[in-house]
């Protein structure tokens, strides 16, 4: 029953999302792309805040290494192929995450997230310094890129990124879905679970907690690097605004808003965190405020989100009617 | 010689002003267990009613030596938002440490919109205000007397506080709740009152530091956000929850700041996440901290 309903809110969504061109402006098509780049990252994450209960204030860093990445391989190395690139960049943040996952994973609560804030800051700072490397605060560009060995000429950005580039991402969200779900429901995903709920039992049981931590970092990196190969498509440049720590609280928001003990809950906030915030700044300048004030009313009276709250109500729902 | 003097002048007086900061960081995580990611826009708060108490004191033509402690007071008297938001994270007491740092994180995204509204998008500098007092010089060693000023005050400060927890009933009562609360509470401290308390302390640390710092650096946006990862920093290198810790913390990071902006500027804040990172790992509680089971 479980399965099929959540089957079911997959396809719908994944449907909707498809005919979204057809319906709205290209403008907020566009805009679609950083939700998708969001909703990947963000699968990712929340394997390592919801699944396996590690709240990590740093994550901003591995959609830097994505759109650095991006700006890397594409720009100084000339491979102008997303696909080499999004490859690359997985690799590359799973070379970066393994010493990073090894050096913090030994710590729980609030002191892994002040040590992911380190590090997060630490890349910051090195992206931000090193200027001949990185081009300090002015960043280094992302070139245009083809997708699937297609250079699509005749579209402009614009076109190309409400267009073709609209339903790359949109199955990459897919696959990242498919891939997210079968993790977490496999022995794997049942083991950070157990973690999460009593790593002292679970290491009782046999199971080398740190070592799935581990795991769950790697892959939740691996996914925020290919969010940022997203995001630094669309912007078309790296710059060290993407890994400050505000980033990262952002991230975290986005996990929170839609929920982080549901699957699709990560999605649902990166969706909803894009609209609003792109309502909101149209409205006012003052938009940070309210998105704080709607930050602090949801860890305040709707701690499951967005997706827990609609969970809830269709229990409710079923329960009554059964 | 007296150049590295110099530097080491500036790093004490940075860590004089981080230390305040830190310590009401420190106070609120030791006795609520919170850590409160606002303190650094208590701070950029502190040091933007410091330049409007000192554009009322140019006005009004009051005496350069009522400066100082004129900003004091109105750090002091900022204090007043402590209760309403310890009121607010009071909701989230008995929740996951997750939501709590959340909640600061909303704290720090709304006060960042408050100061832009109120006080504009440009950074607000008073123009050296901070000669007022003059400077001492040694050969080539010089110091502003106002630096050295907020470093006394800051000792000061540091040696109330400690006098405070160590040696007066109420101290003692707060240090007991931070060391157990259910226990405390049973023997009748009014726990709700002391979180209260700690937390608009907490504030008042962090408006004093940012009043005082304002003659010498201008306020700005970003300053809230910037100085809070700079307290941490001190907090991590120092160990959570440990006043002696924030002290040592503050002066690790105030004097590697300064070296290194003069003698490797690209490192600057890089070494600071390289001590913390290499504390972390190496005594993961700190230089003062305790083990917490």
């Amino acid at each position: 029953m479980k399965m099929s309903s959540s089957a079911w809110v997959a396809i719908a969504g994944t449907a909707a999302l498809a005919a979204l061109p057809f319906v709205v402006p290209p403008y907020y098509v566009g805009l679609m792309i950083p939700f998708f780049g969001y909703a990947i990252a963000l699968l990712g994450f929340n394997l390592l805040f919801g699944y396996t209960g590690q709240l990590s204030f740093g994550h901003a860093m591995f959609l830097g290494v994505g759109a650095y990445g991006a700006a890397i391989i594409a720009g100084v190395w000339g491979i102008k192929s997303f696909e080499v690139v999004l490859l690359g960049v997985m690799i590359g943040a799973a070379i970066i995450a393994l010493p990073i996952g090894l050096l913090c994973m030994r710590y729980i609560g609030i002191f892994f997230g002040m040590l992911t804030l380190a590090f997060g800051m630490l890349f910051h700072s090195f992206l931000f310094k090193f200027y001949h490397l990185t081009g300090g605060d002015s960043g280094m560009r992302v070139p245009r890129m083809n997708i699937l060995g297609l250079e699509f000429t005749k579209y402009n950005k614009v076109e190309l990124l409400a267009g073709p580039f609209y339903y790359y991402c949109l199955a990459l969200l897919v696959i990242a879905g498919l891939v997210m779900w079968r993790i977490v429901h496999s022995p794997f995903g049942l083991h950070l679970k157990t973690i999460r709920d009593n790593a002292r039992k679970a290491e009782y049981l046999g199971v080398h907690v740190h070592r799935f931590r581990l795991a769950a970092f790697v892959i939740s990196a691996v996914f925020g690097a290919a969010g940022g190969a997203i995001l630094g498509f669309r912007i078309g440049l790296a710059d060290p605004e993407l890994v400050y720590w505000t980033q990262s609280g952002q991230l975290v928001f986005m996990a929170v808003l839609g929920g982080f003990t549901n699957f699709f809950g990560p999605i649902v906030g990166a969706l909803t965190y894009t609209l609003l915030q792109d309502q909101l700044q149209s409205l006012t300048e003052y938009w940070r405020f309210i998105l704080g004030a709607i930050l602090a009313l949801i860890v305040i009276g709707v701690p499951e989100g967005i997706a827990g709250l609609a969970a809830n109500i269709g229990r409710r729902f079923n329960g009554k009617t059964a | 010689m007296s150049a590295f003097a110099n530097i080491v002048a500036g790093g004490v007086f940075h860590a004089a002003v981080l230390f305040l900061v830190a310590a009401g960081l420190q106070l609120v995580f030791g006795v609520q267990k919170i850590v409160n990611l606002a303190c650094g826009s208590f701070y950029a708060l502190g040091a933007y009613f410091g330049i409007i108490f000192i554009g009322y004191a140019n006005e009004l033509g009051v005496s350069p030596w009522l400066i100082l402690p004129g900003l004091i007071v109105s750090g002091i008297l900022l204090g007043f938002i402590g209760p309403p938001i310890e009121r607010m994270l009071r909701t989230v007491y008995g929740r996951d440490e997750s939501f709590q740092l959340l909640l600061t994180f909303a704290l720090v995204l709304m006060f960042q919109d408050v100061f832009k509204f109120v006080w504009g998008a440009n950074p607000r500098s008073l123009d050296s205000t901070y000669l007022i007092y003059g400077t001492i010089s040694a050969g080539d060693f010089s110091i502003p007397v106002y630096n050295l000023l907020v470093i006394l005050a800051a000792v000061a400060i540091a040696a109330g506080l400690g006098g405070f927890l160590k040696g007066t009933n109420y101290g003692r009562i707060l240090r007991a709740t931070a060391e157990n609360r259910a226990m405390s509470e049973a023997l009748g401290v009014d726990v709700r009152r002391i979180y209260s308390i700690v937390f608009t302390l907490g504030a008042v640390l962090g408006t004093t530091a940012g009043a005082l710092v304002v003659p010498t650096a201008a306020a700005s946006l970003d300053m809230a956000i910037e100085f809070v990862i700079e307290a941490f920093a001190v907090v991590v290198i120092g160990g959570l929850g440990s006043m002696r810790g924030a002290l040592a913390g503050a002066l690790i990071v105030g004097l590697i700041r300064a070296l290194s902006i003069v003698y490797f500027p690209e490192l600057e804040v890089l070494a600071i996440y390289m001590i913390v990172i290499a504390v972390l790992l190496l005594r993961p509680v700190g230089l003062f901290g305790r083990a917490v089971a």
